[in-house]
């Protein structure tokens, strides 16, 4: 078979993810090796992924279901290192709910499987079978701490709104099969009829689909109840990691069989762009739990990733991957904060919990502070140049409305931003936190905010990174 | 390459910070990360003033430039200065190290981390006058945000929290559109570097709402009426050093802006909306003058009093005339210095007595001689005497104004008046009269290193009062330049 050498990233991760299943079986209280394993296993894989395929110019296997380029190769390595930090920060916080067991790093590297192939899906069918894998893993992951209500609700609630977007996504994969007689991308933009309005309705509800994964509004119901639920450390799995193979399906479905239908799905981008920014801000106003919080935050991020989508330019989707790679970076330091809160063996999560937190712990707080003044987009910070390039993309097009309402958007999000920053620092100290974290959440920590704080004095190497991404 | 000047200036206090961050101070009056910060403004003062001696004056052209790439493509890191920005440098660099010194007796805790914002904000306003880029000088003029937000949040007065929010909101809402100008600018034009679009020049068609979107975040800056009501909530909470920072500079930045941007960038927008000016710099002056008459805190009245300052800062900039401009920015260089020492002022009397309110006060001119004389200067530079800096700017400005437009003249004339009387008032109910509060009769007059800042604020006020002159000779080709290429792209519309 011609270049199977290209998914062997797939092969790999899901020969260790058997491999580590049966050692679990037969290997008692392997907790700990297991966990270990998986963390090298996502390494090895970012790095055979690298080695690979990132200099692959287009290819595809499998009668072309399966495209291998620059921006799945992309996609794919921040996924892994993305997974491979948070499965590298989770483990006290796992150990503290005594949930520190053989499933969640399995779980976690199924879902990264179902996210890899996912992005590189170049057909209907492909690409709804790494959805259900990455889905049926989440489901499992929210419901982690099983013991713990809260916990169970939301994976419930996870499985059956997503149940209900999956339905919706299929039936539009049908109506786009009745109507070209393909699921491949490729045959489909060359088939379809720009006249058919049945295909309109086929769009639609996959885009439905697709922006309940990556919770846009109004499909976003789902977010702050799960993300609240799940233990901190799949929530911080759930902003991050779902998204990033979400938005390349977006993408790709929306740029490779449709961009002629561009007329017709571009005002749907901007409605759920200009809803979820405007929303996600307003709404996260009133909210009083930190998880809470992060997901009506994450939901107007998003916003600004799927305003680089509306613009239907190439320089749109380099700035979105762009947007959603600085996002990640800053949603990793803000939840390694978030696990540093831990008093007792018990972790605190209301922002309250947070005030004055400036005297007793001066370094973890000037870090949240330039974390959270990057979320708001403030300059010099990395959040800044990520909002920058989306709106030049948007400007770009002359889509002025859109980034009015984005900037306007942005000054309310500040409101909320700044309420944790003045807890933090106005008012008066509560007791302090445990200080001995592991080294690794320290060290996640330092990095992401010495790379937001540092990205101003070298932006063009990440717009360097991204430029070779080209899809029209 | 030449020695990187500019660069040195705006890195230098953030070098300062960051060694501050890792300085201790063991002994209980911290007085070694006074020092380093205090010695870390100094030679940033030195240094510019050194460029002020290198500085050509006989050229418009931007001096010092530094060209770098910075983002491939799109932006690139360009700084320099010309006669107009040169003086805020330096007003900046005198000012800040005054500011450190100040410290002494208002902020007790966290001190480490109030220099360090006090030297971030400074590498910032520098950043704001140097940029020769509109994405550079964005960056620089939001970035200020940040420092400023957490100096009255973490040391400000009781409603901190409420002015901290209201600075920055207010102060945000106003930039994203200005973000959304440079974006477009950077699409019809190509290029974010100034010099190229001075040269370029942008369609007459654009430049209204251009216009309007630059005004919207320098009207909020200024502050001009009606958006003018988050600076005297800022300047009532914040800590001394805050105050006279937001007053003596931050506020420049927009009237900078008006002359750099407004005029340089769009001057068919400007001479259609210069009525609007003229309205809204009129309405400031006499509207804010009367607010300020009837106030019974002292540090809002001067915090009118500056709206009222700016008002006239507005005016002399788009009467579009040389002595108008030369105007506004001799009055915003002596405002820098005249409402610093006053705020500075405040902050003695408040140290000891703990009150704002001008009733606590009365009499205390035989208490505290030297205090009275130094006050009794500052206030009449701020209500524009004959032989202070302040009288030169208004001067310059209400004669160019009259050259234009009678009527607005005539207003803004009428806001002179009235300048003089809340400030005279405010001096006469303070230092005057009888002696009531017996509490008084303890203050101390000025210690060594209060005597010292508002002497040093006292010199240039005077000094520049009498001789305007060096300022004039540095900004004079500058203005000319910018009034011949504003006269040749509007008549040429």
């Amino acid at each position: 078979m011609n270049n199977i050498e290209l998914i062997f990233p797939e092969i790999f991760i899901s020969l260790s993810i058997m491999f580590l299943l049966i050692l679990g079986v037969f290997k008692k209280n392997s907790s700990k090796i297991i966990h270990n394993i998986s963390l090298l296993v996502l390494l090895i894989t970012a790095v055979i992924t690298f080695n690979e395929t990132i200099s692959i110019n287009r290819s595809t296997l499998f009668n072309k279901s399966i495209v291998v380029d620059y921006l799945s190769s992309f996609m794919k390595i921040i996924t892994l290192l993305a997974a491979f930090v948070v499965l590298l920060i989770s483990s006290n916080y796992l150990r503290t709910f005594k949930i520190f067991k053989i499933e969640y790093p399995i779980l976690i590297l199924s879902s990264v499987l179902g996210m890899m192939i996912m992005i590189s899906s170049n057909d209907l069918i492909v690409f709804y079978m790494g959805l259900e894998l990455q889905s049926l893993a989440l489901y499992v992951l929210a419901t982690f701490n099983r013991d713990q209500l809260k916990s169970s609700e939301a994976g419930l609630k996870y499985f059956v709104l997503s149940a209900l977007s999956s339905g919706l996504l299929l039936y539009g994969c049908s109506l786009i099969y009745g109507f070209t007689g393909s699921t491949n991308f490729n045959v489909i933009a060359t088939q379809f009829n720009t006249n058919e309005y049945a295909l309109t309705f086929g769009i639609v509800f996959i885009l439905v689909g697709l922006a309940f994964k990556i919770s846009a509004v109004p499909f976003h119901m789902w977010a702050p109840d799960v993300y609240e639920g799940s233990p901190t450390s799949v929530t911080l799995f759930f902003t991050m990691v779902p998204k990033i193979a979400a938005l390349t399906v977006f993408i790709r479905f929306l740029y490779v069989p449709f961009l002629n239908l561009i007329d017709q799905w571009q005002m749907i981008l901007v409605f759920l762009s200009i809803a979820s920014m405007l929303f996600g801000a307003i709404a996260a106003i009133g909210q009083k739990n930190l998880k809470r919080l992060i997901a009506y935050s994450s939901i107007s991020h998003i916003g600004y990733a799927l305003a680089g989508l509306a613009t239907g330019s190439n320089d749109g989707i380099q700035s979105s991957v762009i947007y959603i790679t600085i996002y990640i970076i800053m949603n990793l330091g803000f939840f390694s904060c978030l696990l540093m809160m831990k008093r007792n063996n018990i972790y605190y999560e209301q922002i309250d919990d947070l005030s004055g937190l400036s005297k007793n712990h001066p370094l973890l707080s000037i870090s949240l502070l330039i974390i959270l003044f990057s979320l708001a987009g403030i300059p010099p910070l990395a959040g800044f140049f990520a909002k920058f390039y989306i709106f030049k993309s948007v400007i770009e097009q002359s889509m002025y409305f859109l980034a009015i309402v984005g900037l306007l958007s942005t000054v309310v999000a500040a409101f909320y931003y700044l309420r944790i920053i003045k807890i933090m620092y106005f008012d008066k100290e509560k007791d302090s936190y445990d200080k001995d974290h592991s080294l690794w959440l320290k060290l996640s920590l330092t990095v992401s905010t010495v790379l937001i704080l540092m990205y101003f004095i070298f932006p063009s190497e990440l717009i360097d990174a991204v430029s070779k991404i080209n899809i029209i | 390459m030449n020695f990187p000047i500019l660069s040195s200036l705006i890195l230098l206090p953030s070098i300062g910070a960051l060694f501050l961050f890792f300085t201790r101070s063991k002994s209980e009056n911290k007085i070694t990360v006074k020092y380093v910060a205090l010695f870390t403004t100094l030679v940033n003062f030195f240094l510019s003033i050194y460029l002020w001696f290198l500085f050509d004056q006989t050229t418009s052209a931007f001096q010092f430039v530094e060209d770098r790439i910075w983002i491939e493509g799109l932006i690139n890191y360009k700084v320099g200065v010309d006669g107009i920005s040169i003086l805020f440098i330096i007003l900046t660099t005198f000012i800040t190290p005054l500011c450190i010194i100040s410290v002494n007796n208002s902020v007790t805790e966290r001190l480490n981390e109030f220099l360090i914002a006090i030297l971030v904000m400074e590498t910032f306003m520098i950043g704001v006058f140097c940029s020769l880029d509109l994405v550079v000088f964005y960056l620089f003029f939001e970035a200020g945000l940040i420092p400023m937000f957490l100096i009255i949040g973490i040391w400000g007065g009781a409603r901190r929290v409420y002015s901290a929010f209201k600075f920055f909101l207010f102060t945000l809402l106003g930039s994203v559109l200005m973000l959304v100008a440079i974006i477009s600018i950077y699409w019809i034009t190509g290029t974010t570097d100034i010099v190229q679009l001075y040269e370029l020049g942008i369609d007459t068609k654009y430049q209204n709402l251009l216009w309007l979107a630059f005004f919207s975040s320098f009207a909020v800056k200024t502050p001009m009426w009606p958006v003018h009501t988050w600076l005297p909530d800022a300047h009532v909470e914040a800590p001394t050093a805050g105050s006279v920072l937001l007053a003596a500079i931050l506020l420049k930045m927009a009237g900078y802006g008006f002359i750099r941007f407004s005029l340089g960038l769009f001057p068919s927008a400007s001479e259609l909306f210069t009525p609007l000016i003229y309205a809204l710099s009129v309405i400031a002056i006499i509207f804010t003058s009367l607010i300020a008459l009837m106030q019974e805190d002292m540090k809002k009245l001067i915090a009118y009093s500056s709206v009222a300052h700016m008002g006239f800062v507005t005016l002399g900039i788009f009467t579009i005339q040389q002595q108008g401009i030369e105007g506004s920015i001799i009055q915003m260089i002596s405002h820098g210095l005249v409402s610093a020492a006053l705020f500075l002022c405040v902050g003695v009397v408040y140290d000891r007595m703990h009150s704002r309110l001008i009733n606590t006060y009365g009499g205390i001119v035989t208490i505290i001689p030297k205090y009275a004389v130094l006050f009794m200067v500052f206030t009449l530079a701020a209500l524009g005497l004959p032989g202070t800096s302040g009288f030169v700017g208004e001067f310059l400005i209400l004669m160019a104004a009259f050259k234009d437009n009678f009527l607005v003249a005539v207003l803004a004339s009428l806001g002179v008046i009235i300048g003089a009387a809340y400030m005279l008032w405010l001096y006469k109910r303070v230092i005057f009269g009888k002696l009531i509060n017996s509490e008084l009769k303890k203050m101390i007059d000025l210690n060594k290193s209060e005597t010292f800042t508002l002497t040093c604020l006292a010199i240039p006020t005077l000094y520049f009062g009498f001789y305007p002159e060096p300022l004039i000779n540095t900004i004079e080709v500058s203005i000319s330049d910018l009034i011949n290429t504003y006269n040749y792209s509007v008549a040429s519309k």
